[in-house]
């Protein structure tokens, strides 16, 4: 008699503890990171090191929380975001990611920066089973939702953007030669499988000659004399922003014209062609699928005023034409829309499964007509972008918004 | 064979930006017979000092002066404040205070003129490449300073007493007390020329690799493999050293090992010549009697 009490009593409270993560309340006591009054979110940045430039990301970041407490923070609570510097440097993201999550105590890691650092975390976060959101890295990898089931990427994937080219050449240069210079790393070879998909069988015969760099070379000029002296006539260049600037200014310098496609990556006016210099630039092509805050064609665009707004009042300080703080917004502005439909339930499982359900999101920062949309299958929530061309002032959109 | 030649010369122009900063380790090492492992964030953080200079509308020449005037004032203090302590303790001791300051350049650098990439004006002018696309102005220009510094260099050790007088300071400094060589003041020279050259190195790299914070980080090893294939204790050695290290590492980067390895190639360059002849092609063996 005495044994079948205890065994229902086991089985009652297991039924309640069921039941209980559909209940709010019941799940926030079990929530680390998340009280009555506020949820606590963890980021590692690069503020030092170098891949330093992306510390904008951070600091908008921490403004837009700010911005977003003023407003009286989401379902009752106010936003603690705890944001630390990793010098760009997994070993260090390591620790500081186990810092935020067992000491710090949040509820999930948000925008951590670079490809290297999140694949230093992304086997401890699954093992834990808390969210690693919107990593702030293009590679395709962080759509894998078969693996790494708490892992989810933001930004087009490397991959599909390297393919809209491949198709582009296509379309429009089916002769082409192709030389490709990429980072020797997961973001620089993500461009050559893109490619790769997207010439398909050609790949072999169109590809005349790919290069690569390390990130501690001081210039890539010897990459792009080789590029041009394989005979390339057209030039997708997979490098982070000073190597971008430098290779604009190098095939210019010797009088190279290939038709020349940059990564997503550097198509910064503020940090990259500015530097390069503007009429070096000109017939560079990117794709975009944020509006460019230089840009007058968003001069009076609603969710421009919006950001700039935002700009104004909390970072008054800060470079305008420096296209992380927009980066940053659109991140914030989904974060929070997770949280929104999170209702009272800010289990790690709840945020991750509404992290998964975004159905049509507008984002005021990104280009119109591209949605975000993630499902329990599809952990790429921008897979929209569209061509544009630097024309002297400006990028200059031409085409449809395409997409994979 | 066009390729080859395109190859060479952009190695040539990398390699003058070795050789440049090769030299300042040649000069802090004559004159401490340390390698300042902080010249390459010294080099930078002035080069951030000469820009503010030209944004604030000094002309390039007063902004190149002023800024090597404050450089040598930075390294001489460095020397007196930090370095002064250290006189006597172990090696290692003097390394931690290179690495640290390495760290706090690069990090107040940051703090003070932030991470984006600028671009820094050239005092050769734009203008189109010359010698049928082979070198820029530039690439020619900051060659021509590279020279005319390292004959300033070779010429101060070579004729003058002050030269002397350090070179002494730095070998044995008990025995030139003794003669009357003011040894605290041969090292906060030593350290404000070496901090000086490094400043020119800076100026003529920063506008090659846009200035950033991390823009000496890779040149610095670059540079020492130079100084040391040349001997670290020539001043010329250096500059041929730095330029050889720059060719070596296109041709082998292009024709030979593949980009992938081109870092690894000055390293090699490093321990081989650690190995097989420490003192380098141009260096005198030091001996040290003990």
């Amino acid at each position: 008699m005495q044994r079948r009490t205890l065994l229902s009593t086991i089985g009652l409270s297991t039924l309640g503890a069921m039941a209980g993560l559909g209940r709010p309340g019941a799940a926030d006591a079990a929530t680390p990171g998340v009280s009555a009054t506020e949820i606590k979110i963890g980021n590692t940045e690069a503020y030092s090191g170098p891949a330093s430039a992306y510390g904008a990301i951070g600091h908008g970041l921490v403004a837009y929380f700010k911005m977003v407490n003023d407003q009286g923070g989401v379902g009752g609570r106010k936003i603690n975001f705890i944001t630390v510097d990793d010098g760009y440097s997994p070993p260090r993201t390591v620790e500081q990611t186990r810092r935020l999550v067992e000491q710090d105590g949040v509820a999930f890691i948000l925008n951590a920066l670079g490809t290297p650092n999140n694949t230093a975390i992304e086997k401890y976060m699954n093992a834990k089973k808390v969210p690693q959101l919107f990593v702030a890295t293009g590679a395709d990898k962080w759509g894998d939702y078969q693996h790494y089931h708490w892992t989810m990427g933001w930004q087009p994937s490397y991959r599909i953007e390297a393919a809209v080219y491949a198709k582009d050449i296509l379309a429009n240069k089916p002769g082409a030669k192709i030389g490709i210079l990429y980072q020797n790393d997961d973001f620089g070879k993500d461009y050559i499988a893109g490619m790769q998909d997207g010439l398909g069988a050609k790949f072999k015969a169109m590809v005349v000659k790919t290069a690569s760099y390390e990130v501690t070379d001081p210039t890539i000029d010897s990459q792009i004399v080789t590029l041009q002296g394989a005979g390339a006539d057209t030039l997708l260049v997979a490098a982070t922003p000073k190597f971008a600037a430098q290779a604009i200014r190098k095939v210019f310098d010797i009088n190279w014209k290939p038709l020349f496609f940059m990564t997503n990556v550097s198509s910064s006016v503020g940090a990259v062609i500015k530097p390069a210099g503007f009429d070096k630039a000109v017939g560079v092509t990117t794709v975009g699928y944020a509006k460019d805050p230089t840009d007058a064609a968003w001069a009076n665009d609603a969710g421009m005023q919006e950001w700039r707004g935002f700009m104004a009042k909390y970072m008054p300080n800060a470079d305008l034409s420096d296209a992380n703080y927009v980066y940053a917004y659109g991140v914030g502005v989904t974060t929070m829309q997770v949280l929104r439909q999170c209702g009272k339930d800010f289990s790690r499982a709840n945020i991750m499964k509404q992290a998964a359900n975004l159905h049509d999101l507008v984002v005021p920062t990104l280009l119109p007509g591209i949605k975000i949309n993630t499902s329990p299958t599809n952990y790429h929530p921008i897979r929209q972008m569209q061509l544009q061309k630097w024309n002297g002032k400006t990028w200059e959109r031409f085409g449809q918004i395409v997409g994979a | 064979m066009d390729g080859l030649l395109h190859q060479v010369f952009s190695g040539l122009a990398t390699g003058g930006i070795y050789a440049s900063v090769a030299l300042a380790l040649v000069m802090i090492y004559q004159a401490t017979h340390h390698v300042n492992f902080a010249q390459g964030e010294m080099a930078m953080f002035s080069t951030y000092i000469a820009l503010t200079l030209i944004q604030a509308g000094v002309p390039y020449w007063w902004a190149f002066a002023i800024t090597l005037v404050v450089s040598f004032a930075i390294g001489a203090v460095i020397q007196r404040v930090l370095m002064t302590p250290m006189a006597n303790a172990p090696v290692l001791a003097s390394v931690g205070i290179f690495i640290g300051l390495l760290l706090m350049f690069n990090s107040c650098a940051g703090w003070f003129f932030g991470y984006t990439l600028k671009p820094f004006p050239s005092p050769f002018g734009e203008g189109k490449p010359m010698l049928a696309g082979y070198l820029s102005r530039h690439e020619l220009g900051s060659t021509a300073v590279t020279l005319a510094v390292l004959l300033s260099v070779w010429a101060f050790f070579r004729f003058t007493r002050l030269g002397l007088a350090m070179r002494a300071a730095a070998y044995n400094p008990a025995s030139s007390r003794l003669v009357g060589v003011n040894v605290d003041r041969m090292l906060a020279l030593g350290w404000g020329l070496a901090a000086a050259i490094g400043a020119i190195a800076g100026m003529m790299v920063a506008h090659v690799v846009f200035l950033e914070p991390n823009m000496m980080s890779g040149v610095l090893l670059y540079a020492f493999a130079g100084a040391l294939l040349g001997g670290i204790t020539s001043p010329m050695g250096a500059v041929i050293g730095g330029f050889v290290v720059g060719v070596l590492e296109n041709l082998g980067g292009a024709y030979v090992v593949g980009a992938e390895l081109k870092l690894s190639l000055a390293l090699v360059i490093i321990v081989a010549v650690l190995v097989i002849k420490p003192s380098g092609l141009f260096g005198r063996t030091i001996v040290s009697r003990v």
